[in-house]
This record gives structure tokens, C-alpha cells and sequence, in this order.
């Protein structure tokens, strides 16, 4: 097993390493600096900021220093926030994201399987239809449709939430809903599906023929074995998320690190782009080769091949 | 069971939110100002940042030695720090005399060498500042700046003595003390600096919530980053019990649509802009929240005078004078904006830009004939060059049909990216290039001096050493109608050549709740907070 998470470990190095040099040179290649803007610097204070920031050195001792300073942990200063490290935007951002994708999440989890178990136990009729036609529309109506569309309905008509920010805790409700809908629509199908496959098994003919209650039979016995396609999909929907959150953080103008990142291409932050760029990737790798030895673990075989 | 945790879901949401109150609502009842701030500010170092968005919240934490008249479109210079002054005969020479109970956020008094200090790091060399420029003014201020001179001692800012400030000029500058208004003339604490790094360090944490030390009638209560800042009232302010905000929030929100929503939701009290499409809508329904005020504000188009055929005088003024910038104004901007057939917009006090063109179509037709395109026959292929935005596109695209149908020639549309924009035109990889200038104080050199030969902000190319010359004598001129009239030639001169082409005067637009009392329309879009008050209706 360690043997297995070292190999896992080892391979995220040329992975990391692959993507700093891909971004770090792609990005001075967009036109435009750090330091265009509408009124122009004097020749004297663009050679100070440039001095400032190390931009006067050639591309390969910067890339060379960024390294460096990345193997210390340190992610550099940001040009567009003079006082703020691209560590500390990190350290402010990344619990945002963070927060809005575990309450979409487990928003996604509570209303997909809700919905997939009723919607199952009487398939083929109007307690199955209507949520998953809603479902359905779930999966199909991107954020972008979706969020402004809450916003219309309760924050300009209703007046029950505010239009934007991040203030106070009922702040979280519409983008919660708005990123985890689609999610909640797939676990929906999904749990509808794997229940309609496990209620006719034996098991729970023999747990309705002990003479259990239905919802024990349900909850227990049924959901138990339906919910294991749902917790694999876990997995690339808790990475998705995550990363993904950027669209509904723009649309309620959220602090999160998504935000953050579209921000930060327009305005050309070179270090907080690298540094958003080795954080997701961190992010996303160690996700994944945590699904991996999870399933490892659950799984011996897939031990073996690796 | 299933079914009641259905029903159940929206009941709670419907008890638990009913009666919400809004954001506006608790602020006006307990005094707190929600302002829309359009984007996240740099920093709150005065002489470290670039924007208006920053300055709305250090105008809030710092006072210079004079302040804004809030009741005066034009901000006419009041007492702040300083609570009386005197000039020299000569208008070289201003005496400040600060006044005793000013202090810092702290505690400190505010002194004189306090702002010996500020001078000092705005003008160092290392600091990199933008806005140096602005202090170059005082005799030797451009030396000290550019590293000429090392000694600061040779430079006209003296501390006579704690609560006497002297500061000397180079020359007279009539509009000094409404330039002393400008952020990068506002001081800082010196020991609070110092706490943090060197004097001519940038980017240090003096900044942040907690660190912070101002003088101004707030506080840095907190600071989000990319969500909001919040000053406090500051109780050691020396006319703290004329304030009567008890805080302001400022919320970064970059996208106009976002902005509107929040205020009709009642999170906001003032936007910073109001967006393209949502103004006639105010305009027709709610014209009593919208607000479009006077703006030194020009929108213009610019050309690469090197390129041919723009290369061409009779080419600029032909297309000049085939816009009909009255329709353009009534139809397709209808926010307020003016026909402009001058850079310099007419709201600075007495300056009146001289008017040398007018539309005319044909003689626009004759002009191009004359240089060569008889009903545009042979007019190379060119672009106009303009940034992502709903109001550019729009007038782009309008500008380009008047081109076709009054000329004959085609004009193809690029609209790129803010930084690739930005980038080009300083490159000058355009043939014909949108653009817009705010001014920074109110004079007409505050326009005027973009177009100087070689100037930082002078995209065109173009020069002329009559209009250099005109400026530089200008700038040596005390006698306000002398210098207005010197003014006024090097403006008909920049017409006659045309290296631009003006097109509207832009107000300020934004949306106002009506319980916000004191927000007073002002040429350069400022709102002194300090007599800014809610009512609670």
C-alpha cells in the first residue's frame, strides 16, 4: 500500500512540473502586461515596478526563481494586489470555493437521492415523472441560466435574498442551489436507477418477508446496495465542483478562488495565475489519487495491477 | 413522509425570509452608506494606487491639507487639514497653517513634517510612484523624482514648524489648490510606514484592516478582498461630530448588470455605473433613482497619424465631420451624454473649447475627394479598434454604417480584449482606435497635456512644437484669462489637425436610493462622505 501511494506520489511531480512551464510561458505570450492600463506609467516607474517584480531579469532566471521560490512554498507577491501574497489571496480565497462546493455538494447529495428513491418507488407514474422531468432540466439548464433565473424569482421579486455577495449565511443559498442543481439532477437519475435494479432482488423480498417495515426495507436494505454508483461518482463531482465553481462565483459576485482566477487572466497576474494554476492542479491530482487508493483499499485487485 | 419533506422545504424558506429586511433598510436606519465600488482596489496606499475605485475608500481614510466643497459642482478647495492658507504675490509660494486638533487614527497629531514625509516617499525614485507627476509642481519635485537630485532638502516642501507647511513651485499653477486634491497630495503616518518596511517600500501590510493609520472621518475596519471594505467612523477625527455616517461598505462589483440587481434587491445604496441597457428603463419608470451628472469625461477616436492614409489631415477631418454625433447621442447612447466637437468638455469653469468643425457631410465628401477617395474609391482597407463592452459596439457599429453611407468606405470592427486593447494602442498597432479620458483635477491642462509630443498618454503619434510650446508657455502663466486664451489656441490647433476625433462627453451615471441625502453631483464623480447622511423613511 505505501508502495502504491510513494508511485502515486512521485508521478504528481512531472505532472506539476509539466504545467508551471506550460502556463508560466504561455502566459507572457498573451498580449499585454501586468502593468498596461489606461493611463500610461512614466518610462521611470514602469523600470521600478518591472525591477520590483523581477521582470527586468531574462525569462529563464525568472522561471528559474519562480521555481525556486515554489520548492519553498513561497507562490510570490501579486502585481495587480501590490500589498497581498498570491499565498495569502489563496488562504482567503480557497475556503470560498471551498465552503460553496461542500454545501452544493451536500446539497446535491440530500435533494438527488430524495428525489431518486421517490421517484423509484413508483416508477412510471407521476411521483416519478415530475422529478425526474425536473431532473432532467436540472442536467440540461446550465448555471449561468439557472442562477440568474433565481435571482430574478427570489432576490428581486421575492426580496428573500440579496442579488450577490457573500455576507451573511443566507448569502449562501442561491449559489449553493445554482452549482449543485445539476449535480443533485444527476444523482437523481442515477440513485433512481440503481434502486429500480436493487428492489426486485431477493435480498428484499426476503427483508419484506421478515415482516420489516417499508422504510426500514427502503433505507436500509435497498438504498445501502444503490448507493454505491453514486459515492464512485463522488469522486470527479467533488473535483468538478470545486473547480468548476468559477461560473456561479462571477454570477453572485462570490470572493472565491474561481473568481479569483478569471480575475487574475484579465488583469495579467502572472504569479496568481501560476500560482491558482499549481494550486488547482494540485488539487485535482491529489483528488484523484486519493479516489485511487481509496479504491485500491475497497478493491485488491486494482492493487495488484498498479 | 417523503412528501412532507417536500411541502415542508418551501414553507420554511417562506417563514424564515418573509420579512426580510434589506441591506438599505438596516443601513438607514443605523447610518451605514453600501456603495457599489465597480472593482477591488489595488491597494489603499495613496501613493501606490492608480483608480477611482481605490480613491473612494482612502478619500474616506486619509484628508489632504485642503478638502472638496461638497455643495460646488466644480469642488472648489475648503479648509481640511489646513485651516487657513496664504500665497506669495508671485503664486509660488503657499503657506499652510494645519490646524491643532487634527490628529491620526491613532492618536497623533498631524504635522507638517508628517507631510514632509509623504512628500518625500511620492517623489522617491524606488517608490515607482504613477501619480509622481503630479508633485512635479514643487520646485524640484521632477528632479528629486527622476533621481537628479538625491537631497530632498532641495526640494519646496519645508516644515516650518509642526502645524506650518511651505511649499514652493517651480512656476505658478492656478489650479494648484483644487490639484492638492488628488490622492497622491494626501499624507501618510509616517511611523505606521516605517512599522512595515522601508519609507520607499511598496506593497508592504500598513495597509490592512488593524495596521492602518489615517487622519480622515474614517477608520479601515475591514478589508475582503474581492468582497467588500469597511470603514468605521473615526472618533479622534477633529469634526468627527459632523459626521454622521457610522460606516460605509464598499463592494467590488466589476460586472454593471451584477451591480443593478444588488441595488434592486436593497443591497446597495449608490452603484458606481448604471448599465447601458437598464438607462432608459430609469429614464422612463424610475427617473428619480437614476442620476446622470456633469463628468470631465471626453469619448473619442484616435488615429495612427503615421499610417497612412490617416497620415492624411483631410482624411481625419473627413470622417470627423461624417458623424452625426447628435444622432448618436439621442439613439443609441440616450444617457446623458454630449455631442462633443472639442477634447476638452465645457463644464471647467470659465475654459470655453473653441469649436473649429461642425457635421458636414459634404464637405467631408469633397475632403476625401480631394485627398484622393472620390465616394471612398481606393480607401485602403482599415480597422477601428475598441475593447469588449455593449456601449463601444454599439457606437462602433453606428459610426461604421455613417462612415459607409457618407463616405463610401469600409471599416471593419475589431473588438478585443481590455489588455490586448491596451497593448496595441500603446504599440500603436491600429489604424483608428477608440479611447477616453477622465481628468484628474479640474483644468483644462488636466486634457490638454495628453497631447504633448512624445506624452505617455499620447497614443496618436502626433506632435506639434506650436502646441508643446502653447502648453509650456500656459504652464508659466498666472493670469487665468491669459492662460485660458493660451489654452484655447493650442486646443484649435489639436482640431485643426485632428489626430482625434471627439464624440460625446460622457456623464456620470449612477442610481441613487432616495435616502441617501447629501450625494451631490461633482465634476470629477467625487462624494466627500463626510456629509453624507440616510434618512430613515
Amino acid at each position: 500500500m505505501i508502495k502504491f501511494i510513494l508511485k502515486r506520489f512521485f508521478e504528481l511531480i512531472p505532472v506539476l512540473l509539466i504545467s508551471i512551464t506550460v502556463v508560466f510561458f504561455l502566459i507572457r505570450l498573451a498580449p499585454g502586461g501586468p502593468f498596461t492600463s489606461e493611463k500610461s506609467f512614466t518610462p521611470e516607474a514602469m523600470a521600478r515596478l518591472n525591477e520590483h517584480y523581477g521582470l527586468d531579469k531574462p525569462i529563464m532566471v525568472q522561471y528559474g526563481d519562480y521555481l525556486l521560490n515554489l520548492l519553498k512554498g513561497d507562490l510570490g507577491p501579486s502585481f495587480q494586489y501590490p500589498s497581498r501574497t498570491v499565498n495569502d489571496i489563496i488562504r482567503e480565497s480557497f475556503p470560498v470555493s471551498l465552503e460553496l462546493g461542500a454545501l452544493a455538494m451536500l446539497f446535491a447529495l440530500i435533494v438527488g437521492l430524495l428525489a431518486g428513491i421517490v421517484a423509484s418507488l413508483k416508477p412510471n407514474t407521476v411521483q416519478d415523472h415530475l422529478p425526474m422531468g425536473l431532473a432532467m432540466t436540472g442536467i440540461c439548464m446550465p448555471s449561468f441560466v439557472l442562477g440568474p433565473l433565481l435571482i430574478l424569482i427570489f432576490a428581486l421579486w421575492f426580496k428573500w435574498f440579496n442579488a450577490s455577495g457573500w455576507e451573511l449565511p443566507i448569502d449562501r443559498v442561491l449559489p449553493v442551489i445554482t452549482l449543485g442543481a445539476s449535480y443533485a439532477a444527476y444523482i437523481a437519475r442515477l440513485t433512481r436507477g440503481s434502486m429500480l435494479e436493487t428492489l426486485p432482488a431477493d435480498f428484499i423480498r426476503t427483508a419484506r418477508a421478515k415482516g420489516l417495515s417499508e422504510t426500514v426495507v427502503i433505507y436500509k436494505h435497498t438504498l445501502k446496495n444503490a448507493i454505491l454508483p453514486v459515492i464512485s461518482y463522488l469522486g470527479p463531482a467533488t473535483a468538478g465542483i470545486i473547480t468548476g465553481s468559477f461560473v456561479v462565483e462571477s454570477i453572485f459576485n462570490i470572493p472565491g478562488m474561481g473568481r479569483m482566477f478569471v480575475l487574475a487572466a484579465f488583469n495579467r497576474d502572472y504569479t496568481l495565475i501560476m500560482g491558482l494554476v499549481v494550486f488547482f492542479a494540485l488539487l485535482v491530482v491529489v483528488f484523484n489519487a486519493l479516489v485511487d487508493i481509496l479504491l485500491g483499499l475497497l478493491n485488491p485487485k486494482l492493487r495488484m495491477h498498479a | 413522509m417523503n412528501r412532507l419533506i417536500v411541502l415542508s422545504i418551501p414553507a420554511l424558506l417562506l417563514f424564515g425570509c418573509a420579512d426580510r429586511e434589506t441591506p438599505v433598510e438596516i443601513g438607514n436606519r443605523e447610518q451605514i452608506l453600501h456603495l457599489g465600488n465597480l472593482s477591488e482596489p489595488k491597494d489603499l496606499d495613496p501613493h501606490v494606487i492608480t483608480g477611482l475605485s481605490a480613491y473612494n475608500v482612502i478619500a474616506a481614510l486619509l484628508e489632504g491639507l485642503i478638502a472638496e466643497d461638497p455643495n460646488d459642482v466644480l469642488l472648489r478647495p475648503v479648509p481640511g487639514v489646513a485651516e487657513r492658507w496664504e500665497v506669495s504675490a508671485d503664486q509660488t509660494v503657499y503657506t499652510f497653517h494645519l490646524r491643532s486638533d487634527a490628529k491620526w487614527s491613532n492618536g497623533d497629531p498631524v504635522t507638517a513634517n508628517d507631510f514632509v514625509f509623504s512628500y518625500q516617499r511620492m517623489l522617491s525614485p524606488k517608490m515607482g510612484s504613477p501619480y509622481a507627476y503630479m508633485l512635479h509642481p514643487l520646485k524640484n519635485g521632477k528632479a528629486y523624482n527622476q533621481g537628479t537630485i538625491h537631497d530632498f532638502n532641495k526640494v519646496g516642501v519645508k516644515a516650518l514648524d509642526p502645524l506650518t507647511l511651505q511649499l514652493t513651485l517651480e512656476a505658478p499653477v492656478p489650479s494648484f489648490l483644487s490639484q492638492l486634491n488628488h490622492w497622491s497630495w494626501f499624507p501618510v503616518h509616517p511611523s505606521t510606514i516605517l512599522k512595515y518596511g522601508r519609507m520607499d517600500e511598496i506593497g508592504t501590510e500598513w495597509t490592512r484592516a488593524g495596521n492602518y493609520v489615517g487622519n480622515g472621518p474614517f477608520i479601515l475596519k475591514s478589508w475582503k478582498q474581492n468582497q467588500s471594505i469597511v470603514v468605521e467612523k473615526n472618533p479622534l477625527y477633529w469634526d468627527a461630530e459632523n459626521v454622521a455616517l457610522n460606516e460605509i461598505h464598499f463592494y467590488p462589483i466589476g460586472d454593471h448588470i451584477i451591480e443593478e440587481r444588488s441595488f434592486r434587491a436593497g443591497q446597495l445604496h449608490v452603484t458606481g455605473t448604471v448599465p447601458v441597457d437598464r438607462t432608459a428603463y430609469y429614464q422612463e419608470h424610475k427617473p428619480e433613482l437614476l442620476r446622470l451628472d456633469p463628468y470631465l469625461r471626453s469619448y473619442y477616436y484616435l488615429f495612427n497619424v503615421n499610417k497612412p492614409p490617416f497620415d492624411d489631415v483631410r482624411v481625419r477631418k473627413a470622417l470627423a465631420m461624417a458623424i452625426d454625433r447628435e444622432a448618436l447621442t439621442q439613439y443609441v447612447t440616450h444617457s446623458g451624454e454630449e455631442a462633443a466637437y472639442s477634447f476638452t468638455p465645457p463644464h471647467i469653469g470659465s475654459y470655453s473649447p473653441p469649436v473649429r468643425f461642425s457635421t458636414d457631410i459634404d464637405a467631408a465628401r469633397k475632403l476625401l475627394a480631394e485627398a484622393g477617395y472620390p465616394n471612398g474609391e481606393g480607401f485602403p482597407e482599415s480597422a477601428l479598434l475598441f475593447h469588449i463592452s455593449d456601449l463601444h459596439t454599439r457606437i462602433a457599429e453606428v459610426i461604421q454604417q455613417m462612415w459607409k453611407d457618407n463616405l463610401g468606405i469600409e471599416v471593419q470592427l475589431e473588438n478585443v480584449e481590455w489588455k490586448v486593447y491596451q497593448s496595441r494602442r500603446a504599440h500603436r498597432q491600429y489604424d483608428i482606435a477608440r479611447a477616453e479620458w477622465v481628468a484628474d483635477y479640474v483644468d483644462p491642462s488636466s486634457f490638454l497635456e495628453v497631447w504633448i509630443s512624445n506624452g505617455g498618454n499620447n497614443h496618436a503619434g502626433w506632435s506639434s512644437e506650436k502646441y508643446d510650446a502653447l502648453l509650456q508657455k500656459a504652464a508659466l502663466t498666472a493670469d487665468t484669462a491669459s492662460r485660458e486664451d493660451l489654452f484655447m489656441q493650442a486646443e484649435a490647433i489639436l482640431m485643426d489637425e485632428m489626430p482625434i476625433i471627439p464624440l460625446m462627453f460622457l456623464p456620470s451615471k449612477s442610481l441613487v436610493q432616495p435616502s441617501v441625502k447629501g450625494w451631490n453631483p461633482s465634476i470629477l464623480d467625487h462624494h466627500p462622505y463626510k456629509y453624507i447622511h440616510l434618512e430613515n423613511n
